[in-house]
């Protein structure tokens, strides 16, 4: 008996609709937050990531909208993240229903903003997203989608952003996302030892034993997955049971 | 966690001919017939906040005389004393509120992180009428660093591990409250608060 590792799938989203066309069989509209909420809550996700990718700022305002309409009909946890940039925008996204806002570039360029909003709402509901990249022997935070250096270290940003009260972090390696190569284990370990809350794993799930991986060697308590559930590769439950014949813990 | 708007919507989504309000109104809470108390954010803040707004004494009045449910820090807060920012609670009960100690292993090794995040199972420590529906050792979505250590074992209705065995969930006449979130904890979660709407405050089955 003890605690589950977390399967979190994650969704883009821009003008309150999800984009990159989610696959499900006769899924009545492949842009609707809350149909694809639902699928993924019957299959089991143990949460929900959305991650608000809304160029324009006329549109932003529709997030709101759509994660109230998810949280009135969906009943685990929602993340939302993507464009937060201060502690109003942290308080609007809590209101609309999400239980945990993740914050990335602004918290490089405002590190005050996680201290800030964390001692307001507790860090319970404060993830702090690092995007980070191999350069040379060690890791680097990268901004803008992994475009932008930062020059931070990210071993030492990410025990900076617990320090200042990010109750969670999303990490996710700009070298094996998208690539469907599986995640950067060494990089997941390294964090995960080196702070005391959870780490989700993020960036390169190509498979079902990526996400094995990635809790066994990469010591991560949460892994995130776009493409694989989404195009209807695996479904949520089947990465469960893989999982738990691999011997880990997971709620069924 | 611990977003009063999903208290909320859980208990509108399994009640939906109940009247479900939030609310720091004395006159509401003493009119109300069944009372929610979810607590938000660190134990300190909630007790300055319960004072500030002169509800400490309507709380415990709706905790001496109607079905009540504390959830989270809203648990925690019924007991004498919290380690964090070692406050006073409401002394309903007798013991501490701890926190988990931060070198903390599993069986195999793997470090085990604080705050204790993510679905845990619930063992059903005693019959309840909250418990009605719901599978012994179901799981439950928590997200605490601190929890309760009740003097008298009586009280628990339910355990967690982590690794230890903590109580995750109390019982005592009208009161009935829970570590985790029942309202993020998905058909389990839904059930309990479904029991709780139809509760009258009678602990028997």
């Amino acid at each position: 008996m003890g605690l589950a590792k977390r399967i979190i799938p994650c969704m883009d989203v821009t003008g309150g609709r999800v984009v990159k066309g989610i696959n499900f069989v006769e899924l009545r509209d492949a842009g609707d937050p809350v149909e694809i909420a639902r699928r993924y809550d019957e299959q089991g996700a143990d949460e929900l990531t959305f991650l608000d990718i809304t160029a324009s700022s006329d549109n932003r305002g529709l997030i709101f909208h759509m994660i109230e309409q998810v949280a009135s009909q969906v009943f685990i946890p929602l993340t939302v993240g993507g464009g937060v940039r201060a502690v109003e925008d942290v308080r609007k996204l809590l209101n609309a229903g999400a239980d945990k806002v993740s914050i990335n570039t602004a918290a490089v360029l405002n590190p005050q903003l996680v201290a800030d909003a964390s001692s307001r709402f507790g860090s319970q509901c404060i993830v702090v997203a690092i995007d980070a990249k191999r350069v040379g022997d060690h890791w680097e935070v990268f901004t803008h989608g992994g475009r932008k250096a930062t020059g931070l270290d990210a071993v030492e940003w990410a025990c900076k952003m617990v320090k200042l009260g990010a109750g969670e972090l999303l990490l996710t390696s700009m070298d094996r996302d998208g690539t469907k190569s599986g995640f950067d284990l060494a990089l997941t370990r390294t964090i995960s030892d080196a702070v005391e809350v959870p780490i989700i794993a993020s960036g390169g799930v190509g498979n079902l034993d990526h996400l094995v991986a990635g809790v066994l060697q990469g010591g991560a308590d949460a892994v995130l997955a776009a493409s694989i559930f989404h195009y209807g590769e695996y479904t949520v439950l089947q990465a469960k049971q893989r999982m738990q014949k691999e011997g880990i813990e997971v709620r069924l | 966690m611990g977003n009063l708007r999903s208290v909320a919507q859980a208990l509108a989504h399994v009640a939906p001919d109940s009247r479900v309000t939030i609310t720091s109104d004395p006159d509401e809470i003493t009119a109300a017939s069944h009372v929610v108390f979810p607590g938000q954010g660190a134990m300190p803040d909630c007790v300055r906040e319960l004072d500030a707004r002169n509800l400490r004494n309507v709380v415990l009045d709706a905790a001496a005389n109607k079905p009540f449910l504390g959830i989270c820090i809203g648990l925690q807060l019924l007991f004498e004393h919290s380690d964090e920012g070692d406050v006073a609670g409401l002394g309903l009960f007798h013991g501490n509120v701890r926190r988990f100690a931060s070198d903390m292993h599993d069986e195999y090794g793997a470090k085990l992180k604080v705050p204790h995040m993510g679905w845990n199972q619930l063992h059903q420590a005693a019959n309840h009428p909250l418990w009605k529906g719901i599978d012994q050792d179901a799981r439950f979505y928590y997200v605490h660093s601190y929890y309760v250590d009740p003097v008298d074992d009586s009280l628990t209705a339910g355990t967690s591990d982590y690794p230890q065995r903590f109580t995750s969930a109390v019982a005592r006449d009208n009161i009935f409250a829970v570590q985790f979130h029942p309202e993020k904890s998905q058909h389990a979660g839904l059930k309990l608060l479904e029991n709780f709407i139809h509760w009258d405050g009678n602990p028997t089955c």
